[in-house]
């Protein structure tokens, strides 16, 4: 009985049906519970980030292990890894936090996660120059009318739109406010009608996919 | 016709020379190209701008080093702006790889305008949880961020002294690179009328208009360009400024691609209909 | 003297993950690998700093809310995930994550974003202007669009024209969405270019 799904199941209710009462009424106990419940969140929502972090340790660890290909990279990855975990312990033990400015933490952050992250993101414009040109074909009108918007609100949102035309950022603004927006409006609609149908259907059980 | 086939079957490697060539070059050479802010980034501005003195304004942390250059702009412009009208920034963080980002730009900005921690602005740092920690400072922010970012405690701060929740806080500024802002305004704004304004990097600008056209949202920064305008209007042109040149050239470059990337599409198309025909 | 290595050991790093440009190379592994390694241990010491010490321990230890052993129970069995006997328990974690979450989202949604966006397309469609206009091109565009995303029915007759018209629009959004992102990767490589030329060469010149 403990190992089945019918706590989670009945846990999932009870706290769902928690949180929708106290939206209506806020007062004791369920604005309580309410406020209770939401502090728990947060902190086991904290513990899965040692999940994540487990799982691609162990991934690596067996690479190296088994020394599949580029195992030697998987050494550069849990060398860096314990690399910030001591720096971490050690500038909480030196200045009580580890995200002291003067803390060689917050150096590595600084100076390694930065441009890591930065410049790994940054590759993606030289691909979108690639795919603009080797790609992005007008086979149809729509395909047509995609890429001759997207000319405009380039053009439009930069400053040499203005110096081609005065009405070309104003076109750009009309297109964002007017059709753009419809059809995101109704896309968002179409998505948070499906989230609302999934999270009722998740209350009450009939959903259960995220229990296996 | 031969050369068409040719061009469009182009090394890539070409391609990225010319990208780099394009940002590098009008970033050295400085030329002098007009901004002018757009209405939902002057809404922003204003409405800091027509704040009384003393009032709070929550500034969350939801990006990372990854849309640094688009949001760090406004981040240091707004900042100079609050405290040029003696507001109080509260920063807290819901991106992790943000935190030292948001910190980096608080810091830099208190000590250029002598404004002093714990009086002037407050740092509370991350906490997980986004939805509940946005439901949850509906009733008492003390619930998830009883100490600052180096863990002191919140109550030892003056400025903290009459914050509670968002009925403390004038406005709400989001700076987001991800979809967190939807949660910003389905709980916050939606739940407990908070005002808020949103400077989204330039992929999730577009989705937000709905925001700004139903009045969800006071006003939208969309991008490296919405910050070089926040920076047009507080009148301290600086990185986004600076890359605004780089940025209308490589627009102007993507374009021509396109544009030549299909010419020869076509031409090849017509030529095979042709071959084809025969 | 740090700041200057810092720099150094940065603008490698930047150049190690460019090369990637010429063709995939050891150096960009190294520092592919390198940032994985260094972001999982950012993320678990930060975990410790902000979760567990201000939102658990300290609680517990010097306000004596002994109540929150609960919430670290739960978060505790959240791990047993790795251990495929006791593996179940996790699955209590879960459920009360899911759960909190399903339950915000109803209310959420419908009072954050279904309502608000529905009255803001109510929208008025008197006069013969501009702003009329307007108007009667965002309520077409809504619900065209909903209309294309409507496959319960065979999109034809009045259904499929609708859905054409719907597609229109989604493309003009696409169109701008896809503006909009080319200019946000350039806004990204823009600030990596500044970093290298004014923080790097910059350095090495003396400026």
């Amino acid at each position: 009985m403990l190992k089945g799904k019918n706590i989670p199941l009945a846990i999932t209710f009870i706290v769902g049906l928690i949180m929708i009462i106290s939206f209506f009424i806020p007062h004791k106990p369920f604005g309580d519970i309410e406020q209770i419940s939401l502090r728990w969140y947060s902190i086991i929502a904290g513990f899965t980030m040692v999940l994540g972090v487990d799982s691609l340790l162990g991934l690596h660890f067996r690479k190296i292990k088994r020394k599949e290909e580029n195992w030697i990279h998987s050494i550069f990855l849990i060398a860096g890894f314990v690399m910030v975990f001591i720096a971490g312990v050690w500038g909480t033990i030196q200045y009580g936090s580890a995200f002291d400015e003067r803390s060689f933490f917050t150096y590595i952050y600084n100076y390694f996660i930065v441009p890591l992250q930065a410049t790994m993101f940054s590759l993606l414009a030289f691909f979108v120059a690639s795919a603009a040109y080797r790609a992005f074909r007008a086979r149809n009108v729509d395909a047509a009318l995609l890429l001759i918007t997207a000319v405009i609100v380039m053009l439009g949102r930069v400053p040499v739109g203005e110096l081609i035309s005065p009405y070309l950022p104003k076109f750009t603004d009309w297109i964002m406010e007017v059709p753009q927006m419809a059809a995101k409006r109704g896309i968002g609609l179409g998505i948070y009608l499906g989230a609302l149908g999934v999270s009722i259907r998740i209350i009450l059980g009939i959903e259960r996919s995220y229990l296996s | 016709m031969k050369i068409f086939e040719k061009l469009a079957h182009i090394d890539r490697r070409y391609i990225y020379i010319l990208i780099a060539v394009v940002v590098i070059v009008p970033l050295l050479m400085k030329p002098n190209l007009p901004i002018i802010p757009t209405k939902p980034v002057e809404d922003i501005y204003n409405y800091v701008e027509n704040l009384p003195q003393g009032s709070n304004i929550l500034i969350s942390i939801d990006y990372d080093a990854a849309s640094m250059p688009e949001q760090q702009p406004f981040l240091e412009a707004l900042l100079r702006q609050c405290f040029r009208n003696k507001l109080k920034p509260v920063m807290i963080v819901q991106w992790q790889l943000g935190a030292p980002l948001g910190t980096q730009g608080l810091e830099k900005i208190a000590k250029e305008c002598n404004a002093v921690y714990g009086v002037d602005y407050i740092n509370l740092g991350y906490r997980p949880g986004y939805v509940a920690q946005m439901v949850g400072i509906g009733r008492e922010i003390r619930d998830y961020f009883s100490v600052d970012y180096k863990n002191v405690s919140v109550d030892s701060f003056p400025i903290m002294k009459n914050i509670h929740n968002y009925n403390d806080f004038e406005l709400l500024v989001g700076l987001e690179a991800g979809s967190t802002y939807l949660l910003w305004v389905e709980y916050a704004g939606g739940r407990f009328k908070q005002k808020i304004a949103l400077a989204l990097n330039a992929v999730s600008a577009p989705d937000a208009y709905y925001f700004y056209q139903s009045k969800q949202i006071i006003g939208l920064v969309g991008g490296m360009k919405g910050s070089a305008e926040y920076e047009v209007l507080e009148k301290r042109p600086d990185l986004a400024v600076a890359g605004m040149a780089s940025q209308s050239y490589s627009h102007i470059l993507i374009i021509l691609f396109i544009i030549f990337g299909n010419i020869a599409f076509f031409v090849e198309k017509n030529r095979k209909r042709k071959e084809g025909g025969k | 003297m740090a700041t200057t290595i810092g720099i150094w050991i940065a603008a490698g790093l930047t150049l190690f993950i460019y090369s990637f440009l010429y063709k995939d190379n050891p150096f960009y592994k190294f520092a592919e690998h390198l940032y994985v390694g260094i972001t999982a241990g950012y993320w678990l010491i930060y975990t410790w700093a902000y979760t567990i010490q201000p939102m658990l321990l300290d609680p517990i230890i010097k306000n004596k809310e002994f109540i929150l052993i609960i919430p670290a129970f739960f978060g505790l069995i959240m791990l047993t995930r790795w251990f495929p006997s006791i593996s179940w328990l996790s699955r209590w974690s879960i459920a009360f994550t899911v759960g909190i979450g399903a339950g915000l989202g109803v209310t959420g949604s419908i009072q954050g974003f279904i309502l608000p966006q529905l009255r803001s397309t109510i929208l008025p469609l008197t006069g013969f202007d501009f702003a009329t206009f307007n108007n009667l091109l965002i309520i077409f565009g809504v619900i065209t669009t909903l209309v294309y995303f409507y496959f319960s029915k065979e999109h034809k007759g009045l259904l499929g024209h609708g859905a054409k018209i719907g597609m229109t629009f989604i493309m003009i959004a696409f169109g701008a969405s896809f503006g909009y992102t080319v200019m946000a990767r350039i806004s990204l490589l823009i600030g990596r270019i500044y970093f290298l030329m004014f923080d790097w060469i910059g350095m090495l010149f003396g400026k």
